[in-house]
C-alpha cells in the first residue's frame, strides 16, 4: 500500500529529550537538510545550562525547535505541528504548546514507571486522558533500536544512543526529506569510530523505513522549496558562526589582522572557537584569565596594529566596563561582542534577553560614549559584524556588537554577499613624522593610529586626559570640556555614516512597531500577518543602529499616530527613544522569560493597542 | 641589531618628570634609561606599558613608544601588544599594588604563559599614589592610614610569587644601587621570556626607610648577597663570608667553602633563596633568582599562524564563506 503525500507550506517540528539525548544533533541534522532541501527556515534551540542535568527531569529537558516553509518566514514558529518527545518529562514539559489537532511522537521505551516518578507524574499521560485532541503516535523507539541494532558490536547503553537517529530518520520520511546529508555528516563525524558510524546509519534508515513498514502514520507530507526566494548562493548559518566570519571579513576588509581576547562565557564561547580555527587567515585568538584580560589584550593588540576584538556575555561586558573606557580614552579601534543573556548576575545563561542595551550605553564611569549596532537574525550578524569593524577603524573607537541567545544558536539561510561588493575601508595607519601629534584629528574626529615600531612617531597614550592635539597629559579644564566634546561628537558623527533605516509597510499608519535585534522576526511576523489578513494600519522599524541613532528617525515617527517598542527586557530601547524624541510617546512591551516574542504575542499586542486596551 | 647605540638621553622624553624628591624612582628611571640604551633595541621598538600608581606614570619620562594603562593590567595589555608583534621590546612597569593586588591573577598568568615581557615592579610596600595605604608586601604591624593599628595582612613574598608562577626569569635590585639596577635590566633583556625582577624602592613621603636595614650601602654588603650566574654565593663587607646549601638549609661558611650559584638549575635552590627574607641571621638575596629556558607565549602563538599559514595556504575569504554546503538559488 502506498502512502499518500500531502503538501504542506509551512511546518513546525519540536524535538525534545532529555539533554543526553542529543537533541541538538537532531534539529541541527534536520535543519541542514532542510535548508539543502530549499526550504525557508528558522530554527530556536532551548536547551538547560547544566550540560547533563539530572536525567529524566523536567528540569533536564532539552528543545530544539525548527520552522520550514515554502515562503519566506522570520521566527521559529509559534505552535509546534509536531512534537518529538523521548521521554515523559519531554512530553509533559512541551505538549502544551502543541497545535489542537497537531502530532506528538512519543517514544514509550522511557515512560516506565521510573520514568514517570522522575517527571513527577503521577500518571502516564499517554493514557490518562492528557493528550486527548491530539494525534499521538506511540512508538517503543528504545526496542526498535535495540531491533534494528541487533549483532551490533555496541553496548546495550551505546545502542540505545542511537536512537536520535531512528528518529531523524522517522521525521525524514514524515516530511520527505533525504538521507544522504546526514549520512555523508555521519561518515565524516566518526570516521574513525566505524562503529559509531555503522550504528547511527543503521538507526537513520531504520527509523525512515519504519515509516512504509509500520503504517502508523496515514500521510507524508512534503514542504517544497521557496519559489520567489531572491536569486543567489545560500548556506546555513547560525549567528556566532555569522559574527565570527564577519570579523574576520571586517579586519581583512580593513586591511587588518584580526586579534581575539576572550574568555570563555555561555552564549558566546562558540565566537572564540570558530575564530580559533582561522589561523590561515592570521587570525590570533588568546584565552585570557579573565574578561578583564581578554578586552585588555585586544586593546593592546590594536594598540600594536591589529584589530583588536573580545567576546562575552552581559556579567563579561560589567567585567571588561573599565578597560572599554580605556579605549574610549586612549581612541583605539575596538570591536566588543556581547552576546546577551538573561540575567542579572549569573541569570539564566542559556536562555535570551536583550537587556544589556543600557548597559553598553552607559554602564561606564563618566562620559564615555561608542556607537553601539544591533544584529537581528544569524545573517544579518555577519553585516553586523562588518559594520562594527568598520565603524571601529573608521572612527578609531571601541564599538559594542549586541547579538544574543537567540541569533547565537539559531539558524537560517544565508544568502551570501557578493564579495566585490563587500564594502572596503582601509585602515590608515600613519607613517610619516612630519606633522605628526598623537591627538590631531581627521574629518571624522578620528585621531591618527601610530603604531610601535614606526620610526619617529615614538609618544605616549593612557587614560589620563589627554591634551587636544599633542596628547600629552592635561589637568586643564578647558581642555577636559573641550576633549569630552570631541569624544561626543566622534560617536555621534558616525551616523553621517549610517543609512536612515527602512520602514516596512505603510509610509503613514495608525501604528509603528519600533524594535531591535532578535525581535525582528516576531515583530515582522506579527506586523505582516496583521496587514495581510486583517488589514490593521501597522508598520515595522527595525533598528541596526542603536547609538548614535540614525538620521531621519524623528520624520519616521511623526508618520505614525501610535509608536510601541517590544523589547525582551523591562523597558530599554523605549527609554533611550523617550530621552530623544520627546515630541514622542513610545509605549513599551516588555517579556522577560528568557523566551523569544511569539508572533501571536505582538500581534494580539498590536490589537489591543489599537482597540485602546493597552 | 648591534648596529643600534643610543644613550641614555636618547630615551628621554620631554615630559617634566614628577615623582617627590628624593623618591626612588628617580635612580630606577636613570638607570633604566642607561640600560635600555644598551639592549641594541632601535628606540621606536621598545614600548613600556605601566598600570595605575606612582611607578606607573613611568612611560610619560621615557622616550620611546609607552601605554599608560589602567589599574593591574599591564599585563595583560601588555600581552596583547607583544602577541600582536613579537618584534617589539616591551617592559612593563609597576608596583606592588598594581601587579600584586589588583593585578594579580594577570601578573601570574602572564609569568605562567611566559610571554616575552620585562616586568619591573617597583615594591615599595605601601600604596603611594593613594597616599600612604598597607599594600601586599606590606610588612603584618604595619601602621598605615587605613590600618591605624597596624595591618593585620600576611604580605607576599615576591620572588616566591614569581618562581610560584612559572616565571622562567626571576631577579631583584634595588634603588640604592644604580649599577645593580642596569646589570640585572641587562640580563632581562637578554632572557628570551618572561623576566620579572623585583626592585626595592623607597617611598620617601608615605614609607621612608622601609629597605634600609638592607639597601644602605653598608647593609647591603653585611645584610644581603647577590645571586649572579657562576659566581660564589659570597657577601660581607669583603666577601669574606659565604652560604652553602645541604639538606634544604642554608648555611654560614667561608668564603672558600660557598656554593656557587647557578640560576639555572632545576633543583628549588631560587626558592630557599626567597625564604632567605624570613630569616634575621641570613643575608636576604638580590641578583637573578632563576634564569630557564622555555618556549616563549608569543612566538608558540605566531608559529602555530605561521604553520597552519604555510600548511593550508594564505586564508581565502570567499572560500570561507562560500563553503560546498552551500547551495544556489535562481
Amino acid at each position: 500500500m502506498s502512502i499518500a503525500v500531502t503538501r504542506q507550506d509551512d511546518v513546525v517540528i519540536r524535538f525534545a529529550g532529555d539533554s543526553g539525548d542529543g537533541m541538538q544533533i537532531t534539529g541541527n541534522q534536520f535543519t541542514d537538510t532542510t535548508a539543502l532541501v530549499g526550504n525557508d527556515l528558522a530554527t530556536f534551540p532551548d536547551f538547560p545550562a547544566e550540560i547533563r542535568a539530572p536525567a529524566g527531569t523536567r528540569a533536564g529537558v532539552s528543545g530544539f525547535q525548527i520552522r520550514f516553509s515554502s515562503t519566506d518566514i522570520y521566527t521559529a514558529g509559534d505552535i509546534p505541528d509536531v512534537l518529538v518527545a523521548m521521554n515523559a518529562a519531554a512530553l509533559i514539559v512541551n505538549y502544551k504548546d502543541v497545535a489542537p489537532g497537531g502530532i506528538i511522537i512519543a517514544n514509550t521505551g522511557n515512560f516506565t514507571e521510573r520514568d514517570l516518578q522522575k517527571a513527577k507524574l503521577a500518571t502516564n499521560p499517554l493514557e490518562d486522558g492528557t493528550l486527548d485532541g491530539y494525534r499521538v503516535i506511540a512508538i517503543d523507539i528504545n526496542a526498535r533500536v535495540t531491533e534494528a541494532l541487533a549483532g551490533s558490536p555496541l553496548t546495550s547503553k551505546d545502542v540505545l544512543r542511537c536512537k536520535n537517529f531512528y528518529v531523524l530518520g522517522l521525521m525524514y520520511w514524515l516530511y520527505s526529506r533525504p538521507l544522504e546529508p546526514t549520512l555523508e555528516w555521519l561518515a565524516a563525524k566518526f570516521a574513525k569510530k566505524q562503529d559509531l558510524a555503522d550504528a547511527n546509519r543503521t538507526a537513520l534508515r531504520a527509523g525512515y523505513n519504519s515509516g512504509d513498514i509500520h503504517e502508523v502514520f496515514q500521510g507524508r507530507y512534503e514542504v517544497v522549496p521557496v519559489e520567489n526566494a531572491l536569486p543567489g548562493t545560500y548556506r546555513n548559518i547560525m549567528g556566532n558562526h555569522a559574527v565570527a566570519l564577519g570579523l574576520v571579513a571586517g579586519a581583512e576588509l580593513a586591511g587588518l589582522k584580526l586579534f581575539l581576547g576572550s574568555y570563555p562565557i555561555t552564549p558566546a564561547t562558540d565566537i572564540l572557537q570558530h575564530l580559533a580555527e582561522l589561523k590561515e587567515f592570521g587570525v590570533i585568538t588568546c584565552q585570557m584569565e579573565d574578561e578583564i584580560a581578554g578586552i585588555c589584550t585586544a586593546i593592546g593588540a590594536s594598540y600594536a596594529g591589529m584589530l583588536g576584538c573580545t567576546t562575552t556575555s552581559g556579567p563579561g561586558l560589567a567585567l571588561k566596563t573599565e578597560a572599554i573606557g580605556l579605549a574610549i580614552m586612549t581612541e583605539l579601534p575596538l570591536v566588543i561582542v556581547d552576546v546577551q543573556r538573561a540575567g542579572p548576575s549569573t541569570g539564566l545563561p542559556t536562555k535570551v534577553e536583550q537587556a544589556d542595551l543600557l548597559q553598553s550605553l552607559f554602564g561606564r564611569n563618566s562620559d564615555a560614549p561608542l556607537p553601539i549596532i544591533a544584529c537581528a537574525t544569524p545573517a544579518d550578524a555577519f553585516d553586523c559584524a562588518v559594520e562594527a569593524c568598520r565603524i571601529a577603524v573608521q572612527y578609531m573607537t571601541p564599538v559594542i556588537l549586541l547579538s544574543d541567545n537567540y541569533i547565537a544558536n539559531g539558524a537560517e539561510p544565508w544568502r551570501l554577499p557578493e564579495m566585490d561588493k563587500l564594502p572596503h575601508f582601509p585602515a590608515a595607519q600613519v607613517t610619516d613624522p612630519a606633522g605628526y601629534a598623537p591627538y590631531a584629528r581627521d574629518g571624522k574626529l578620528a585621531r591618527p593610529w601610530a603604531v610601535p615600531g614606526t620610526p619617529g612617531l615614538e609618544h605616549r597614550i593612557g587614560g589620563l586626559e589627554k591634551e587636544h592635539i599633542t596628547g600629552n597629559v592635561s589637568h586643564n579644564p578647558e581642555n577636559h570640556q573641550l576633549m569630552s566634546e570631541l569624544r561626543r561628537d566622534k560617536v555621534l558623527g558616525v551616523r553621517d555614516t549610517i543609512p536612515t533605516p527602512e520602514v516596512s509597510g505603510p509610509r503613514e499608519a495608525d501604528l509603528l512597531v519600533v524594535g531591535w535585534g532578535s525581535t525582528y522576526g516576531a515583530i515582522r511576523s506579527g506586523t505582516e500577518r496583521l496587514r495581510r489578513e486583517r488589514n490593521v494600519s501597522v508598520a515595522h522599524l527595525h533598528l541596526r543602529h542603536l547609538w548614535p541613532l540614525a538620521n531621519g528617525l524623528d520624520e519616521i515617527f511623526a508618520r505614525y499616530k501610535q509608536i510601541l517598542v517590544p523589547e525582551l527586557n523591562m523597558g530599554q530601547l523605549s527609554r533611550l527613544l523617550q530621552g530623544e524624541y520627546p515630541d514622542h510617546r513610545f509605549l513599551h512591551y516588555g517579556k522577560v522569560k528568557g523566551k523569544p516574542f511569539t508572533a501571536r504575542e505582538i500581534r494580539e499586542k498590536i490589537t489591543a493597542v489599537l482597540e485602546g486596551k493597552s | 641589531m648591534s648596529a643600534v647605540q643610543l644613550t641614555p638621553k636618547d630615551l628621554k622624553s620631554d615630559q617634566e618628570v614628577r615623582w617627590c624628591p628624593g623618591c626612588g624612582d628617580y635612580a630606577i628611571l636613570n638607570a633604566t634609561q642607561a640600560a635600555l640604551a644598551e639592549i641594541g633595541v632601535p628606540r621606536e621598538k621598545m614600548t613600556i606599558i605601566s598600570g595605575i600608581g606612582c611607578s606607573s606614570r613611568f612611560p610619560y619620562y621615557m622616550g620611546c613608544y609607552g601605554f599608560h594603562g589602567i589599574h593591574g593590567r599591564a599585563a595583560a595589555i601588555a600581552t596583547g601588544t607583544k602577541t600582536a608583534n613579537p618584534d617589539l621590546s616591551v617592559w612593563v612597569v609597576t608596583g606592588d599594588g598594581d601587579a600584586m593586588s589588583i593585578g594579580g591573577n594577570h601578573l601570574i598568568h602572564t609569568m605562567r604563559r611566559n610571554v616575552d615581557l620585562k616586568i619591573l615592579m617597583f615594591n615599595n610596600q605601601i600604596y603611594g599614589l593613594t597616599k600612604g595605604q598597607y599594600s601586599p608586601t606590606s610588612p603584618a604591624g604595619l601602621k598605615t592610614k587605613t590600618s591605624p593599628f597596624g595591618s593585620v595582612d600576611l604580605p607576599f613574598n615576591p620572588i616566591n610569587l614569581a618562581l610560584g608562577s612559572g616565571a622562567t626569569f626571576v631577579a631583584r635590585t634595588v634603588d640604592t644601587n644604580p649599577k645593580h639596577i642596569k646589570s640585572t635590566l641587562l640580563a632581562a633583556a637578554a632572557h628570551k621570556g618572561v623576566a620579572f625582577v623585583e626592585i626595592w624602592q623607597n617611598c620617601v613621603i608615605f614609607n621612608d626607610g622601609a629597605w634600609k636595614d638592607w639597601s644602605t650601602k653598608d647593609a647591603r654588603a653585611e645584610r644581603t648577597i647577590d645571586l649572579q650566574p657562576g659566581q660564589p654565593l659570597v657577601y660581607g663587607k669583603d666577601n669574606e663570608k659565604g652560604l652553602r646549601i645541604s639538606g634544604g638549609e642554608v648555611e654560614v661558611v667561608a668564603a672558600a667553602d660557598a656554593d656557587v650559584w647557578d640560576p639555572t638549575t632545576a633543583a628549588p635552590l631560587a626558592y630557599v633563596m626567597a625564604y632567605l627574607d624570613e630569616r634575621e641571621d641570613l643575608p636576604h638575596a638580590l641578583g637573578i633568582f632563576r634564569q630557564h629556558d622555555k618556549p616563549t607565549y608569543d612566538a608558540a602563538v605566531k608559529e602555530q599562524v605561521d604553520a597552519l599559514t604555510a600548511k593550508k595556504g594564505k586564508g581565502d575569504l570567499k572560500k570561507l564563506i562560500y563553503t560546498k554546503d552551500a547551495w544556489q538559488v535562481g
